[in-house]
């Protein structure tokens, strides 16, 4: 009797439940909000959408119609990947999973209306809105150099046309040139990738110009995978790579880009190429949202990625101040991946699970050399915590090298499919 | 008794979905604020640490995690610590926490003249001062771990576990990023379709250490017996 009575109850509720549902959805869709295509926002907003099964409003803003990974850009700079193939766009998101791509750019969050203004006059609500837009540059970080100076001392430390710019320079190099390169300092996006970059003008230079020399000038005492790259240096291009660091001046470069010079400690030194990496901050639309801190970046809780200003917003990828994860593609998307599961609970009442984070980096030193470097990650007491790691050893054998790198495409195709669908 | 029903309802409600979430997954390597108070008192003396720290009757103590023992230039070392050094001894968590612990005890004829620090609460929140003097991950990601894994459990019915599929769909996010969800494997291999009990027996052999892949091995090691259940039967079913 009771059985019965349960049931019928569990019956109409389900069938008014699915009556009421188109009406309910139409009227109160909950609104997510996601500024920024790139792995942690385009991540976020593929998996909200595909996992509310359009229980969810999801917009996604990002200026650019084909967004060009950073990750693997080095490997286009030294001729092992093709410029088309960094490229990915967004229709993906919106045929498979109905998010709704705006091509425009967030210049304005108003926390309490909870609304987002863009550049194209269009005023956005949310309930939850996801803040990914990457880094800026810290303005006056390098003496001499603006943005101004991108033409002619490019940092294609955001890829597109900066990259492609320093790879026509570095391919036009005269006989014997020197290309120097300001080395960022911490913290900075990707932290092998100034030095995996290194290697690719290596390889290139070693091809066209062997007598070219490389100058790093770098205000980090040192950095990561540094006896994997230092090994690398010396066995596919001895005597071309000069590191310097701070105890030899490093940290104290001035760049003068219209005489093509730059001042290392007081030197004066003429050079043919000059790739300036800033130091670096969150995006701009994080710090007029009002959620970084005094160094630049948006801090968050360990377990969700929620910006510890405002309950709110989740902030991903390199803007984020969450701990010990580097600022990366792969940690991005990782973030994005537990955040959306956390939004979806907070806005449907889904399941959440326990917040789990990794990040690895691969990167390539000559051709088949591929190195390694990873971590797990977990969410601590007060930030997320790095709790083991690993790295490619110094004098693998040569099979190994060429199976990493051969599981770095494998990688690179994994994470496309899995942020851009 | 209807009450008492009710709550037994709720009760179970409430217990349902537990995951792990509910069991602490890291620890904190210590104290760093404690720890100061036992630097000062301990180890001061002869040890610098941070901004402009020089070496003084011992080492400076910056950016000693990772370091290879007997490594800062113009410190003096006996000839014990030294030939630790060339053997391979790295100042890590676990031999820091020896060293403190019983400095003679791991190297013989140290010059660090320390009876040693035999409480163990004392010791971790030492380590977590000293810690934040060396590099950190998120700058340099192969440095040392910030905190500690609390290790998941064993079980005898491994095997015998259901998979909630929901549950292996959420974890299987992690996956893709590497392995494509459609079974292509260009570099890196398929988990599209697995038999289950294949899937758990290779996640427990990551886990083990015996199957030989480091980021594999990394994976599986952080997920227990009912986290590798739920990826399996969600990756057998995926596509069906």
């Amino acid at each position: 009797m009771l059985l019965n009575r349960r049931r019928f109850l569990a019956s109409t509720a389900a069938a008014s439940a699915a009556l009421s549902a188109p009406m309910v959805m139409a009227q109160a869709r909950p609104r997510v909000v996601v500024i920024g295509g790139g792995a942690g926002g385009a991540t976020a907003a593929r998996y909200i959408a595909k996992d509310s099964g359009g229980a969810i409003d999801v917009t996604l803003i990002e200026p650019t119609r084909q967004y060009y990974t950073c990750f693997f850009s080095n490997l286009y700079l030294g001729g092992f990947w093709d410029y088309d193939a960094l490229g990915h766009g967004y229709g993906n998101l919106a045929i498979n999973h109905g998010v709704n791509v705006l091509h425009d750019w967030a210049v304005g969050v108003d926390r309490d209306a909870k609304t987002v203004s863009t550049a194209g006059g269009h005023t956005l609500a949310y309930d939850r809105l996801v803040i990914a837009p990457g880094i800026d540059f810290k303005d006056g970080a390098v003496p001499g150099w603006d943005v101004t100076h991108q033409d002619v001392m490019p940092h294609a430390y955001k890829a597109g046309s900066q990259t492609q710019l320093l790879k026509h320079q570095v391919e036009n190099m005269r006989e014997g040139g020197l290309f120097a390169m300001v080395a960022p300092p911490n913290p900075y996006r990707c932290p092998p990738g100034p030095y995996e970059r290194i290697s690719m003008v290596a390889h290139v230079l070693k091809e066209r110009t062997p007598t070219a020399k490389i100058l790093i000038l770098d205000p980090k005492e040192n950095f990561s995978k540094q006896g994997l790259f230092e090994d690398g240096w010396n066995r596919h291009y001895p005597g071309m790579v000069e590191w310097v660091g701070p105890a030899m001046g490093g940290g104290q470069v001035e760049v003068r880009p219209d005489s093509m010079e730059i001042v290392v400690d007081g030197d004066v030194q003429a050079v043919d190429v000059c790739n300036v990496i800033p130091a670096q901050k969150a995006g701009r639309i994080a710090q007029l949202a009002g959620i970084t801190n005094e160094a630049g970046w948006a801090p968050v809780t360990p377990g969700d990625m929620r910006s510890r200003v405002d309950e709110a917003i989740f902030v991903l990828g390199d803007a984020s101040a969450q701990g010990a994860m580097p600022k990366s593609g792969f940690s991005a998307n990782s973030q994005a991946k537990v955040a959306a599961n956390v939004i979806r609970a907070d806005l449907t009442g889904s399941r959440v699970f326990p917040a789990r984070y990794s990040n690895t980096c691969w990167s390539l030193i000559a051709p088949e050399d591929g190195v390694k470097v990873g971590a797990s990650y977990e969410p601590g007491p007060e930030q997320i915590d790095s709790v083991s790691s690993f790295i490619s050893q110094v004098g693998e054998d040569a099979a190994l090298r060429r199976q990493t790198y051969e599981e770095s495409i494998g990688w690179y195709n994994g994470i496309v499919a899995d942020i851009f669908g | 008794m209807r009450r008492l029903a009710l709550a037994t309802l709720i009760a179970c409600a409430l217990v349902a979905p537990a995951f792990s979430q509910t069991a602490p997954r890291v620890e904190a390597l210590g104290d760093a604020t404690a720890g100061q108070a036992i630097y000062q008192r301990d180890c001061a003396f002869c040890h610098q640490i941070g901004e402009g720290a020089r070496n003084g009757v011992g080492p400076h103590l910056n950016r000693v995690f990772d370091r290879g023992a007997g490594q800062v230039d113009g410190a003096r070392y006996s000839p014990g610590l030294l030939r630790m050094g060339r053997d391979g001894l790295r100042w890590t968590y676990e031999t820091l926490d020896a060293y403190i612990a019983n400095p003679r005890a791991l190297v013989s004829g140290t010059r660090m003249s320390y009876r040693g620090l035999r409480d163990e609460t004392e010791r971790h929140n030492l380590i977590a001062f000293l810690r934040a003097y060396s590099d950190q991950p998120q700058n340099i990601p192969e440095s040392a771990p910030t905190a500690r894994r609390v290790q998941p459990d064993l079980s005898a019915e491994v095997l015998a576990l259901q998979g909630d599929r929901e549950y292996g769909e959420y974890l299987s996010a992690e996956c893709s990023t590497c392995h494509q969800r459609s079974g292509a494997d260009l570099g890196i291999p398929s988990i599209t379709g697995w038999i289950e009990e294949d899937f758990v027996i290779a996640m427990h052999a990551y886990r083990q250490g015996l199957r030989p892949h480091p980021v594999m091995q990394m994976m599986a090691q952080r997920l227990d017996d009912e986290q590798i259940a739920a990826l399996a039967t969600y990756f057998a079913t995926l596509g069906q």
